[in-house]
């Protein structure tokens, strides 16, 4: 009996707490679906990072909620609705393959913003927004062409989608500048974190005589088989990595989204938000450049930095023509440089690259 | 295209060690299954398995202390479900999920300072003159000794279940837990050693993984392994030559299809990455024609009193 009652009063107890919420709701909420662990170490580690940043900013008057480990597709929806019931103001949704259920969701939930990373579908109350992550892929195409003396690049791969294939050919493209000889060998992975299969991917790479390998996948596992074989070059991939520089980690591509989220969360507080379309780079910091190491032969460093400097300042775009596209057929003449649209939206090759994109 | 390019030596070798994991998890499991106890908990206990073999080989630079840790590990979380199924008659389908959230929970909070730490080495078997043997060697006496304990576990499980009056009993009480009681065999305390022998063993696949497969700890990094060992077990139909031979064909041929990849063959990637999981699915079905059944206790909870 007792403990009945005792029950009885705790779920009233609950209830009224949670009433007391969705009535007096004073803070701003803002919620966060996460695709991996917050300790991947790569990816899911810096959104995980940007919403600490938005605590710290905010105090108080912001309550922060997340939930990792959501698997793309219908499971992803009843994370979101739960989060939306849950009184959240705000939703960031931080995986392509989030982007469909976002946009159902929000159509039921007209009164809470969603943010969706790195897809291309907006409403009235979704915005996207995404790091042109491929600026830093042509940097680390430069260095990893002027290392590899194989003159084979691995690319792990993970689903066959325009960010990826962007990062694809900006890579290649300055490879190949460097180097004409070179070749890469690219894995689908068909997942964006698997410790076990990046580590195998990234060892089937290497035995097959690649001694550069990139990832677009999110742990640091091919770091660790990287450094068990000895001699191959990575980069850190959306988060520094450093744990496994100077070498083999060179350098990396760091996603900074901490400013981006504070400027959403504070325009949801001064309800000024506005569904946009965000697409920043290294030039606004929302992509930046890990430390490049003294593995790095110091001319390619400064060259590898030079670019770094002039894609900043807007004097160069990793896809300036002359560019052709696998085929063979034209894309971009002399000087011309490629607009936003056919970037986001990337899913051919450029010319020199093998194999095909996965349909 | 250019096949040259893939090694068969290396690329049997990579096949036996992507093998283990799933091969240590299934075969636990199968004696656990045998006795009649569904324990869905595989890949919280891998996981656990992994980051307390991990730590444990950090603080001890012995990677063998590791694995005994990682088995400890494993087999301790499993008698949490024990004590939920076996001792309060809870569902076992609802234990055995709420351990996979609960390990993959406990694991994180466990590895919080292991994050970008390398572990020690295992050193591989010395064969001596066996590894020389142009082909052989490479392939079958280049392994770390886990790899061959794995095998020697199937064997050791075979010849148990088949032949040992200690097979029979377990057997017997994975078929009709009823009748077992009748006869005086002890059902819980057989099933909670099973239980605590299967979680051993999916420790043990938990940490090949953070230790030697990777070797780093990250969190979640089974990925769901333990997943794909609960379904051998099934279309295996609890033998443990099939449980080989279905871990072997599902890691030999995700080895090969990576492989495959990175040499540019013109299959469509999208049938090379599902290959893994159709071509041992229809191997182990159509080995299954015998119809073998499930143990009959299988998932029912047993009371002495019933």
């Amino acid at each position: 009996m007792k403990i009945t009652t005792l029950l009885a009063s705790a779920a009233i107890a609950l209830g009224l707490a949670t009433s007391g919420f969705a009535d007096g709701h004073e803070k701003t909420k803002v919620g966060f679906v996460y695709v991996g662990p917050i300790g991947d170490g790569g990816w899911t580690y810096e959104h995980n990072k940007g919403r600490l940043a938005v605590e710290e900013h905010f105090g108080d008057a912001v309550e922060t909620v997340f939930v990792e480990n959501v698997a793309e597709g219908p499971d992803s929806e009843r994370v979101m609705t739960q989060m939306a019931l849950d009184g959240a103001d705000l939703i960031f949704t931080t995986s392509f393959g989030y982007m469909d259920p976002t946009i159902n969701i929000a159509a039921k939930f007209p009164d809470v913003k969603f943010e969706h990373a790195t897809g291309y579908k907006r409403a009235d109350n979704v915005s996207t927004y995404s790091a042109r992550f491929y600026e830093g892929r042509a940097i680390q195409g430069h260095i990893a062409g002027k290392m590899t003396k194989s003159n084979i690049i691995g690319y792990i791969a993970s689903y066959p989608i325009p960010e990826v294939i962007r990062g694809i050919n900006a890579a290649y493209i300055h490879a190949a500048k460097v180097n004409p000889d070179v070749e890469f060998k690219i894995i689908w992975a068909y997942t964006w974190f698997d410790p076990a299969k990046e580590a195998d991917a990234a060892r089937a790479l290497i035995e097959q005589g690649a001694d550069v390998v990139l990832q677009h996948t999110d742990s640091t596992a091919p770091q660790a088989a990287a450094q068990e074989a000895g001699d191959v070059v990575t980069f850190g991939q959306a988060s520094d990595m450093g744990q496994y520089a100077p070498f083999p980690r060179v350098s990396s591509i760091i996603d900074d989204w901490a400013p981006y989220y504070i400027a959403r969360t504070q325009a949801v507080m001064d309800g000024t938000w506005e569904s946009t379309d965000t697409w920043d780079g290294i030039g606004a910091g929302m992509v930046a450049i890990g430390e490049i190491t003294d593995a790095v032969p110091a001319d390619v460093k400064e060259e590898a930095l030079a670019m770094k400097a002039a894609i900043a300042d807007g004097s160069y775009h990793p896809f300036t023509g002359p560019l052709k596209k696998q085929d063979g057929s034209d894309w971009l003449a002399e000087g011309e440089i490629a607009d936003d649209g056919t970037l986001a939206g990337m899913n051919f090759y450029i010319e020199g690259l093998t194999g095909e994109i996965p349909q | 295209m250019d096949l040259s390019v893939i090694n068969p030596v290396l690329l049997l070798a990579a096949l036996m060690s992507a093998a283990t994991p799933i091969l240590l998890a299934a075969t636990g499991e199968l004696v656990v299954e045998r006795a009649g106890v569904l324990n869905l908990g595989v890949e919280g206990m891998m996981i656990v398995g992994a980051i307390c073999g991990f730590a444990a080989a950090v603080e001890s630079a012995s990677p063998l202390v590791g694995f005994a840790a990682a088995a400890a590990g494993g087999a301790v979380l499993s008698l949490l479900f024990a004590l939920l199924t076996q001792l309060t008659l809870a569902n076992q389908v609802a234990s055995g999920l709420a351990l996979t959230l609960f390990g993959l929970g406990l694991s994180a909070l466990l590895g919080q300072g292991y994050v970008g730490v390398k572990p020690p080495r295992m050193p591989d078997v010395d064969f001596g003159p066996l590894a020389e043997i142009p082909l052989l060697g490479p392939v079958l006496f280049s392994h770390d000794p886990i790899l061959y304990i794995g095998i020697l576990l199937v064997a050791a499980v075979w010849a148990v279940l088949k032949f040992t009056r200690a097979g029979l009993i377990l057997r017997a009480v994975g078929e009709n837990h009823d009748a077992a009681h009748a006869l005086g065999y002890k059902v819980v305390r057989i099933r909670t050693l099973a239980i605590m022998f299967g979680g051993a063993l999916a420790g043990l696949g938990g940490a090949y993984i953070s230790l030697i497969r990777v070797p780093q700890w990250t969190e979640g990094m089974t990925a769901g392994v333990g997943w794909i060992a609960l379904a051998l077990v099934v279309f295996a139909s609890w033998k443990p030559w099939r449980v080989l031979l279905g871990a072997y064909l599902f890691g030999g041929i995700a080895q090969l299809q990576l492989n495959l990849q990175g040499a540019g063959v013109a299959i469509p990637v999208e049938y090379l990455a599902m290959s893994p999981y159709i071509i041992t699915i229809v191997v182990l079905v159509v080995l299954s024609a015998d119809r073998t059944a499930a143990p009959g206790s299988l998932g029912r909870i047993f009371h002495a009193s019933g």
